[in-house]
């Protein structure tokens, strides 16, 4: 989930004509004595996605320099959820005549924003609302068409509002509804929104909720995940976040559930591919009594690289004990693109653990025989289903291969990727990777593999050797769709001439963070 | 018969020249459905399959008439764009497959659509299935798969899950039951058609004499289905499924959002009102077609 702290909600209310307390950041004790003289005595408030901060102590009304500097200090050495506590916002006082509720929120399955005002606001908000329904307005807001004042004075009204302060709060929400349309806001919440004694309509509190979808349209908010995690991104999400952000080839989701875990401790890398799926997947590996390291869904057809990467961040959690993979059981991706970028990741790292994928769905024969075959000479025992296994059957044989241990000792691997590129010809692929071909394999390779196998059939053989059918820009900007045959098949079938190298920032080449 | 979906409807497809356009209209078409143009703004001229592609839908209304759905495979940022060309075009149906459309742009096309007196399934949906009849969308991936696993008969399937979709498709065909339209929603909160809306479409349909909702916790489909039973707006049999028992509660992401919608959207009251108003509610599954073939031999005596 997208969240936004309580001052840069305030300053995005500001640019659209809100009111806002004075107010300055703070990131150190140091900026203590600046703020004190600008400010005064005000009011001191962590910055954290948590509400009710005042009874955790996170807001404060120093008297003093001393008093500040004081809980400067406190707040910043306290974390929230995992969350340190990084900065700090120091408002002016305000003489509160009044509180009241105002937001925007988003209903499941509703096509509007619906505005909601209560004249009675503060903490506690929801049962102030089922104790006073009268004082609460609901209104469904078309975006192409945001409310006159004429339309909410007497819907204000009916909450016992009166006199002057009529326009004042029709005006307030009027730029409420436009700062939520304009930063695409899942949920905008002012509480309180404050009537001061001068007169004046303040926002004395603001959370806003992006929608993560919409994210991309929004860098200044700074927002490093779009997604709902909660806890502070780990390095690994974030490693899995920049891989997904632009790729809009399928859906690559992954968070990490179990931390510090020891060998031997019954916790897999987990593998899914879609969100029903893979619940069931989970559900089932419980049962046996394992836990999930991570939760992962690769769905909507995803390219192989996608699901090469996916597994390279899987497998790089340390200490899990398997590597375990199931979706819904009858896919309609083809399931041997996915078997091909877990063959890759398991080539070029050589887990020491079991590997147990159901690939159930289209291509699923395909999927299967490719996942056990190109696998054969590598320390892991992998097996794969289809759509006939049931997912408990598949945590079933996890759970036989983790009790006996690796069975295959073939210490010695024969046929693991090296990943130097030794490239005669190469090309760049629309995610940075780059395809190298190494001629002096490919003159001698009889099968041409590389070609015949290219989902996109954009090789062809010229001189012995295969080379492109259309331009390098068109293969960089998607024509090559990353299905990785160049490699994987070359490395089975042909004489390992091909390679596809695929960086993913943040991992190195042993897949370590 | 079928629902939304016909062997005489001629079918547009958006984003046609891009990697998953080209591949479902090969699935699309090698199953008997209409694809008769294409669109991809800066292509026209091209063919994909056979099939022209144009730089917009009014060009291609232009030569080939009336066409009466789009599937829509472009990127999620433009797919907003795309589906008001469409519907501005006349079209009155779009089957929005691509997952990650900003919500502000679902509810701007929820709008169009009822400016333009249109409708539309997704985002984020597999498509729209019916055996024998065509396919919208990618639902089976391939059209040896999808002759394998669908087979017509007599079950209406509306679901939230793409996978649980195929699945349970496929494991009904398994007992010999066939299914009449198989409609899979679409995963993201706000949708064109949802349970409701599609149950609807079932109660009409000749061919259709039992429902299978595959729900999933949050929102309140299953609740208005429901509700939709209780009132006796639906009076077909209906088998349901609610994924998540064991997952998290959907988070609540505000204060409002929890005022407005109480406890709609729990697993155990979707569960209760759908079992309340009449509904087999199965914990697995794997037990769904069992409570089918029971119920359809009872409507055969």
């Amino acid at each position: 989930m997208s969240k936004l702290f309580e001052y840069q909600g305030k300053n995005l209310l500001a640019e659209g004509g809100f009111k806002i307390p004075r107010g300055i950041i703070i990131k150190s004790v140091d900026d203590a004595e600046n703020v004190f003289k600008e400010i005064g005595t005000g009011v001191l408030k962590a910055q954290v996605f948590t509400t009710g901060r005042a009874a955790l102590g996170l807001v404060k009304f120093p008297m003093t320099l001393e008093e500040l500097q004081t809980y400067i200090s406190e707040m910043l050495s306290q974390s929230i959820k995992g969350y340190k506590i990084e900065t700090l916002l120091f408002e002016e006082k305000l003489d509160i005549k009044q509180e009241y509720f105002a937001g925007i929120t988003l209903v499941s399955g509703k096509s509007s924003p619906t505005l909601v005002f209560s004249s009675r606001g503060g903490s506690g908000i929801e049962e102030i609302v089922s104790k006073y329904p009268k004082s609460v307005f609901f209104l469904d807001i078309n975006p192409d068409k945001i409310p006159l004042p004429f339309e909410l004075i007497p819907l204000l009204k009916k909450t016992g509002i009166s006199g002057k302060v009529l326009n004042l709060l029709s005006d307030s929400l009027i730029s409420l509804v436009k700062t939520a349309i304009k930063t695409e806001a899942k949920s905008l919440e002012i509480n309180p929104l404050v009537l001061t004694d001068k007169g004046k309509i303040i926002a004395a509190d603001c959370h806003i909720t992006v929608d993560d979808y919409a994210v991309f349209r929004h860098p200044e908010f700074g927002i490093e995940i779009a997604r709902e995690l909660g806890h502070p991104p780990t390095e690994l999400e974030k490693i899995a976040y920049a891989v997904e952000k632009d790729d809009y080839r399928g859906t690559f989701y992954f968070i990490q559930l179990e931390d510090n875990f020891k060998k031997g401790a019954g916790v897999l890398g987990f593998h899914g591919a879609g969100g029903g799926g893979s619940m069931m997947s989970m559900d089932a590996l419980q049962k046996f009594g394992y836990k999930v390291a991570n939760f992962c869904d690769t769905s909507g057809n995803p390219p192989a690289s996608k699901i090469y990467r996916a597994a390279k961040i899987i497998l790089s959690q340390k200490n899990i004990d398997g590597y375990f993979g199931s979706g819904s059981g009858v896919a309609s991706q083809e399931q041997f693109y996915s078997a091909m970028g877990i063959v890759k990741a398991l080539r070029e790292l050589n887990p020491d653990i079991p590997v147990v994928f159901r690939l159930g769905g289209n291509g699923e024969e395909r999927a299967i025989r490719i996942l056990e075959d190109y696998t054969k000479d590598l320390k892991p025992t992998v097996r794969c289903y289809g759509k006939d296994t049931s997912v408990s059957e598949c945590a079933s044989e996890m759970n036989q291969l983790i009790a006996q241990g690796n069975l295959k000792n073939n210490t010695e691997t024969l046929k693991v990727n090296n990943r130097n590129l030794i490239s005669d010809y190469s090309f760049k692929t629309v995610t940075n990777g780059t395809v190298g071909f190494n001629y002096a394999l490919c003159l001698s390779c009889t099968s041409k593999v590389c070609i015949s196998e290219c989902q996109s059939g954009i090789l062809e053989e010229k001189n012995g050797v295969p080379v492109l059918n259309i331009s390098k820009e068109d293969v960089a900007k998607g024509k090559c769709t990353e299905c990785l045959a160049c490699e994987v098949e070359c490395f089975a079938h042909g004489n390992g001439g091909g390679r596809i190298d695929l960086p993913i920032p943040g991992l190195d080449k042993e897949g370590s963070v | 018969m079928s629902i939304l979906i016909g062997k005489n409807k001629k079918v547009l497809v958006q984003g046609i020249t891009g990697r998953e356009g080209r591949a479902r209209t090969k699935l699309m078409l090698d199953i008997g459905t209409q694809v008769i143009a294409g669109v991809t703004p800066g292509q026209a001229g091209l063919e994909v399959l056979g099939v022209p592609v144009y730089d917009t839908v009014a060009e291609a209304v232009k030569i080939h008439g009336t066409i009466d759905i789009t599937v829509v495979f472009v990127p999620a940022p433009i797919v907003k764009n795309a589906v008001i060309e469409a519907f501005a075009s006349g079209i009155k149906l779009a089957v929005i497959v691509p997952d990650r459309v900003p919500v502000y742009d679902v509810m701007a096309i929820s709008r169009a659509a009822k400016q333009y007196g249109a409708r539309f399934t997704g985002p984020n949906t597999l498509g729209i299935l019916s055996p024998g009849v065509g396919i919208l969308g990618m639902i089976g991936g391939n059209a040896d798969s999808v002759k394998k696993w669908f087979k017509s008969g007599s079950v209406g399937i509306s679901s939230r899950s793409g996978g649980l979709t195929t699945a349970t498709a496929y494991y009904l065909n398994k007992d010999g039951i066939g299914q009449s339209t198989i409609v899979h929603v679409g995963g993201d909160s706000l949708i064109g058609l949802p349970h409701p809306e599609i149950v609807k479409l079932f109660q009409e349909d000749v061919d259709t004499r039992l429902i299978v909702i595959l729900g999933e916790i949050g929102g309140s489909q299953e609740e208005d289905v429901a509700e939709l039973l209780s009132g006796g707006r639906i009076t077909k049999p209906v088998v349901a499924y609610v994924g998540g028992r064991e997952a998290q509660e959907g988070t609540q992401f505000s204060h409002a959002g929890a005022i407005i919608e109480g406890n709609r959207g729990t697993y155990q009251g979707k569960v209760d009102s759908l079992r309340a108003a009449g509904a087999v509610v199965v914990d697995d599954i794997s037990d769904i077609s069992g409570e089918v073939k029971k119920i359809l031999d009872k409507l055969e005596e």
